[in-house]
């Protein structure tokens, strides 16, 4: 199997913190990769040390076989246009409708007519269900059809890999389930690579080809959803029943309460 | 003791590093190669926001000081019967002094902090970032038609700023005072110099905008992307932006008239 994405001996630490320690991971061409684990683990900053936005402090991270922390600025930029991120909060333009959102990355990136860009953005917008919407402002639109109209966008210049940051994270049951069955849709009817970082572990199992679970700056489980279902590692089967109480610590990393409590300093 | 003389370098040193960052964000954004036919339609649509958009409060500004300055420069030029050089005193002021400093303290205050949380919100909505992987340099793309929108904009509502001034100056000396009219005119024609009061007023104006708009668009792009955040850089734009613009000027000045 072809691996599109493969990171290597990961270090990377933040304001004296450190978030990963020596981890590894290889995202599979072509199938959806789920990466889980506990608010606050670096799932985000995972994702923006792929696209090359932060630098690992060591180790590789390759993109079809090129190093991306090693790339110059111009190459780092061309590598991007294959890939697309749908970001948490959505990250539409507040300052265009709907339409101009999807059409700008067809503007900058191509010299296509007009004509053409219109077409591709309603072909766009249909296939997320909001060609209606193609005029209203973002601040007009729910949470889940932002959503939707940001993955709309972000499948505009058909990537080839696209990285979804807690797609699910705060939808109602059907936007969830809409959202769901789009990622699936597009990853079968594309044929894109999608790597879905995400903390809903029952969406995760329905639709991850493959998964890898995140905790205490490592790697803690990986494997088919069958596998981790079946895991037998105690980390892994607190993270997905959910436990406060277990191997995984709850608490970020803090002093003695009781130390802190009648001690005088702040 | 040591501790505080280590906070001491701290603090400069972390002064120094926002300095450095500041200077990198400019060079990414005005070095980097112009893109003309993209640029262009972008920096038009700023000179529209940061320039258009503050006419009302210059030519308010400049209405009233005008006014302002004919009322004290009568009643101290009246005792010495030299009422007539009232259009040369308040032209002068206005071209040298006033038109660009308060044009850019307005314009820190009504453009600049606008900049600043524009720039500091599109960071927290992830934007910024957006664009980033979306391969757009958002140097290129959100920061340098701020910037040129910015020096373009200011050396013109400095002129009507002074030009409203002396209208103004005109309405109270001339129209209710009874300063003559074409002494105003002629005497403020024959002493202001294209060159030395003119053209230096231009070059303090595209200073001073440039100083400001660097200073709001950095402290907007390296804002920490929370509501405090913003707030807190908007804030430090203003007062920032106001201390380089009476800084400056007294640099500029100096320079300028100072030296004969
Ligand atoms: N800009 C930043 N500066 C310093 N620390 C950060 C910054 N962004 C995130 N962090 C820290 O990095 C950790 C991981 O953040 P993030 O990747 O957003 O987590 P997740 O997406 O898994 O919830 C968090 O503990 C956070 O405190
Ligand atoms: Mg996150």
């Amino acid at each position: 199997m072809e691996n599109l994405i493969e990171i290597d001996n990961l270090s990377f630490s933040r304001s004296g913190r450190t978030i990963y320690d020596n981890i590894s991971m290889r995202i599979p061409k072509g199938k959806t990769t789920a990466i889980m684990g506990p608010s606050g683990i670096g799932k985000t900053t995972m994702l923006r040390l792929m696209g090359g936005q932060l630098l690992p402090d060591s180790g590789d991270i390759k993109f079809k076989g090129e190093s991306i922390p090693n790339m110059r600025r111009t190459r780092l930029f061309e590598v991007r246009r294959q890939m697309s991120m749908l970001f948490q909060s959505g990250a539409l333009f507040t300052d265009m409708s709907v339409f101009d959102n999807i059409a700008f990355p067809l503007r900058e990136h191509t010299k296509l007519s007009e004509d053409t860009i219109a077409t591709i953005v309603k072909l766009k917008l249909q296939a997320v269900g909001l060609r209606g919407a193609a005029q209203l402002m973002p601040c007009e639109l729910s949470g889940g059809m932002a959503r939707r109209a940001a993955l709309a966008r972000a499948i505009a210049l058909d990537p080839e890999l696209i990285m979804y940051d807690e797609p699910f994270a705060g939808q109602d049951p059907i936007s969830m389930g809409v959202l769901v069955k789009l990622i699936k849709a597009l990853n079968d009817a594309l044929q894109l690579t999608s790597v879905v970082v995400t903390h809903d572990v029952t969406e995760v199992l329905t639709i991850a080809d493959y998964i890898y679970i995140l905790a205490d700056q490592k790697v803690i489980g990986s494997g088919t959803p069958e596998e981790i279902k079946n895991s037998d590692s105690p980390l892994v089967q607190q993270f997905l029943q959910g436990l406060a109480d277990g191997p995984v610590p709850f608490h970020y990393p803090a002093g003695d309460l009781q130390t802190a409590l009648l001690g005088a300093s702040c | 003791m040591l501790d505080w003389i280590a906070g001491i370098g701290a603090a400069n040193i972390a002064k120094v590093r926002s300095f450095g960052r500041a200077t990198l964000m400019l060079f990414g954004a005005v070095i980097a190669k112009p893109q003309l036919v993209k640029n262009v339609p972008l920096t038009i649509k700023q000179i529209y926001v940061v320039g258009v958009q503050s006419l009302l409060i210059i030519v308010v500004s400049g209405l009233f000081i005008g006014m302002v300055m004919a009322l004290q420069g009568y009643t101290i030029l009246v005792g010495y019967g030299a009422e007539g050089s009232l259009g040369p005193m308040v032209a002068l002021s206005l071209l040298r002094e006033l038109g660009p400093v308060v044009t850019a303290l307005l314009f820190a205050g009504r453009a600049g902090s606008a900049l600043t949380a524009e720039i500091g919100l599109m960071k927290a909505t992830e934007q910024l970032s957006s664009l980033e992987m979306m391969a757009i340099d958002p140097l290129r793309r959100i920061i340098a038609p701020r910037l040129w929108a910015g020096m373009i904009s200011m050396p013109m509502l400095t002129l009507i700023f002074s030009a409203v001034g002396i209208l103004g100056g005109h309405l109270v000396g001339v129209d209710w005072l009874g300063v003559d009219s074409g002494s105003y005119w002629s005497i403020m024609q024959s002493t202001v110099e294209w060159n030395k009061d003119v053209m230096n007023g231009i070059i303090k104006s595209l200073v001073f905008a440039f100083v400001i708009v660097w200073i709001a668009t950095y402290k907007g792009y390296d804002s920490v992307p929370t509501s405090e955040g913003i707030s807190k850089a908007t804030t430090q734009t203003v007062v920032l932006s106001s201390l380089a613009v009476l800084g400056l000027d007294f640099v500029l000045t100096a320079l300028m008239f100072g030296i004969e």
